[in-house]
């Protein structure tokens, strides 16, 4: 075990550092956050004024809804990365050390929670700066923080499962795009639930982008901690349940060679 | 113990079909140099990950100083070095990176691992730059760093799998020196695959030739060499006049072997110098005009040639039919 943890540091400071000769990457990662913010935001400011939304103002709807969108789309691409370990020989080399052979995929899991919660930071503050407020105070806001990292772990090392049995970026990229969408609408990051059609709404129940959207809000907004609560053991079992297929997925790919 | 590596019979099948090994057997001694030599696809790479622990054979047995492969991987995976030929190193990470996340991946206490990251970097003419991020690295300078990678825990024995294909022949030369060190040194045992027939002349203190996944021919370069008795004369006659010149040599009392190779003719002799005014002689009276004529002391490419009835350069074009590496799935 004491090894496992060692190894998964060792290999976590690896992507830390190649995140830090590459920051640029946490930038660009931003834009589409800023264009959700900055205009989405603005354009359908008054919507609000619907019944059923929680709050009178969009953008404190919105800020944890796009925390969360931006984790999931951060945790969706790690698996990229398992990808060019692969065709760059790295995952040879390492599986021929006596590394834990857990550590590799946690260490890319731990990687994105940490790349996740810098830029969920970045992402409060802007909001915070659009005019967003939060009646959760610091703990509520620490928690939508980690709320997005564990959705981003989860999402991550199922990123990383299907990096590893299809060992080509465009079918990631594919599965990505096939889920991202869907998973994004099928929630509340948008819109109240009141406000969904029924279909939808049943749909965003067993939805856990949606799960980790309403507990983001539930932190940020002081409400209901009951709720919260309840989606965060979901979030926390499918985040379990990810890293499970992550390592079957590791397990075959390692007989595949 | 004296054999650091012992592999005996084995066979792997890919998924794909592919008959990758066939009964692949050798032994591998302490502090020697052991090539594996023969075209893209004979197997080489699919031995070196099967020793590696990175794939499992269907059959057979392999013995990494005395620890079994399949069933002590971990145990395994202490004794070796494992340069593969895609490089395997990080390219946004400098070179002491690397080395250093090596190092404590392989258990290293940090002030050895440090210590010993300077050594191998000065030893490898890396120290100058061993704070550049390895994508700024020449080709040779890369595949010096991975050499430093596999040896930075001081194993027992280094896989090299074709550690000069793709580079510049300076940079091959510099390589082969590190090499020769190594050997000089004989602290370590090396398994080296390669498809050039002199860098398995030049470096292996032992080599055994590989063709369709099994050992075709074992033995220091000199026995290799020493077992095909006498010299090869090459005739140049013009591709119409081969088959006659065949026959018209054949006959001969000096003559051991002939085989058509292209516009030429090639005879085995006892003593190429002797013979070749006879053969040529021989030939103009049958009417056959020789163009030129040539002796060679046998080579490794001969070597193969008669195990293997194929001419070694032939095939240097072929795909690689390696599975695993590079592969990629749905």
């Amino acid at each position: 075990m004491s090894w496992f943890l060692w190894d998964t540091w060792q290999l976590t400071w690896r992507q830390i550092l190649r995140t830090l000769r590459l920051p640029i990457w946490i930038a660009v990662s931003l834009v589409q956050p800023i264009i959700w913010l900055g205009l989405y935001g603005q354009l359908f400011r008054r919507i609000v004024e619907l019944p059923g939304f929680q709050t009178t103002s969009y953008i404190t709807f919105l800020t944890p809804g796009v925390m969360i969108m931006t984790a999931f789309f951060g945790g969706g691409w790690a698996g990229m990365s398992m990808i060019d370990d692969h065709d760059q020989g790295v995952l040879s080399r390492l599986l021929a050390t006596p590394a834990s052979r857990g550590a590799i995929i946690a260490a890319r899991v731990l990687h994105t929670a940490l790349t996740v919660l810098i830029q969920s930071g970045l992402i409060l503050a802007l909001g915070l700066i659009l005019g967003a407020r939060f009646h959760g105070g610091a703990l509520g806001l620490i928690s939508v923080m980690l709320i997005a990292a564990l959705l981003a772990s989860g999402i991550g090392a199922l990123s990383c499962g299907v990096g590893l049995l299809a060992r080509r970026e465009e079918t990631l990229i594919a599965v990505m795009n096939f889920l991202s969408m869907p998973l994004t609408f099928l929630s509340t990051a948008f819109i109240a639930a009141p406000l969904m059609p029924r279909w939808i709404r049943a749909l965003a129940r067993i939805n856990p982008v949606n799960w980790a959207v309403e507990a983001a809000r539930g932190a940020a907004l002081g409400t209901d901690s009951g709720m919260v609560l309840t989606r965060l053991a979901l979030l926390a079992v499918f985040t379990i349940v990810c890293c499970l297929l992550a390592t079957l997925a590791f397990r075959r790919y390692q007989r595949a060679l | 113990m004296d054999e650091v590596i012992v592999v005996e019979g084995l066979r792997k099948r890919y998924a794909n079909g592919v008959q990758a090994l066939d009964g692949l057997s050798f032994r591998v001694k302490r502090g020697e140099i052991f090539g594996l030599l023969g075209p893209n696809g004979a197997g080489k790479s699919t031995t070196v990950r099967i020793l590696a622990t990175l794939t499992l054979p269907d059959s057979g047995t392999a013995r990494i100083a005395g620890f079994d492969v399949v069933r002590q991987p971990q145990q395994v995976r202490r004794q070796i070095g494992y340069v593969a030929q895609a490089s395997g190193v990080d390219r946004w990470l400098t070179g002491r990176e690397n080395l250093l996340l090596q190092a404590r991946l392989e258990r290293l206490p940090a002030r050895e691992a440090r210590q010993r990251a300077d050594e191998l970097l000065t030893w490898l003419g890396l120290a100058d730059a061993a704070d550049r991020i390895v994508n700024t690295y020449s080709g040779g300078m890369r595949r010096r760093l991975d050499i430093a990678i596999g040896l930075i825990h001081r194993p027992a024995v280094v896989f090299l799998d074709e550690p000069t294909t793709g580079l510049d022949p300076e940079a091959r030369a510099a390589l082969w020196q590190i090499l020769l060190q190594l050997r000089a040194a004989q602290s370590i045992s090396i398994l080296l695959t390669t498809h050039y027939l002199d860098e398995a002349d030049r470096l292996c203190d032992r080599l055994a030739i590989v063709d369709h996944g099994r050992v075709v021919a074992e033995g220091t370069p000199e026995e290799l060499k020493a077992e095909l008795q006498g010299d090869r004369v090459t005739l140049e006659v013009g591709r119409e006049q081969t088959a006659m010149a065949r026959s018209v040599l054949t006959g001969l009392p000096e003559v051991l072997t002939v085989i058509v190779d292209g516009p030429a003719v090639i005879a085995r002799v006892p003593h190429g110098a002797s013979a070749l005014p006879v053969l040529v002689t021989t030939l103009e009276r049958a009417g056959i005009t020789v163009q030129t004529a040539a002796v060679h002391r046998p080579s490794l490419d001969d070597v193969y040639l008669h195990h293997t009835g194929r001419r070694f350069e032939d095939e240097r074009e072929a795909p690689e039919m390696l599975a695993g590496a590079g592969t990629k799935g749905w």
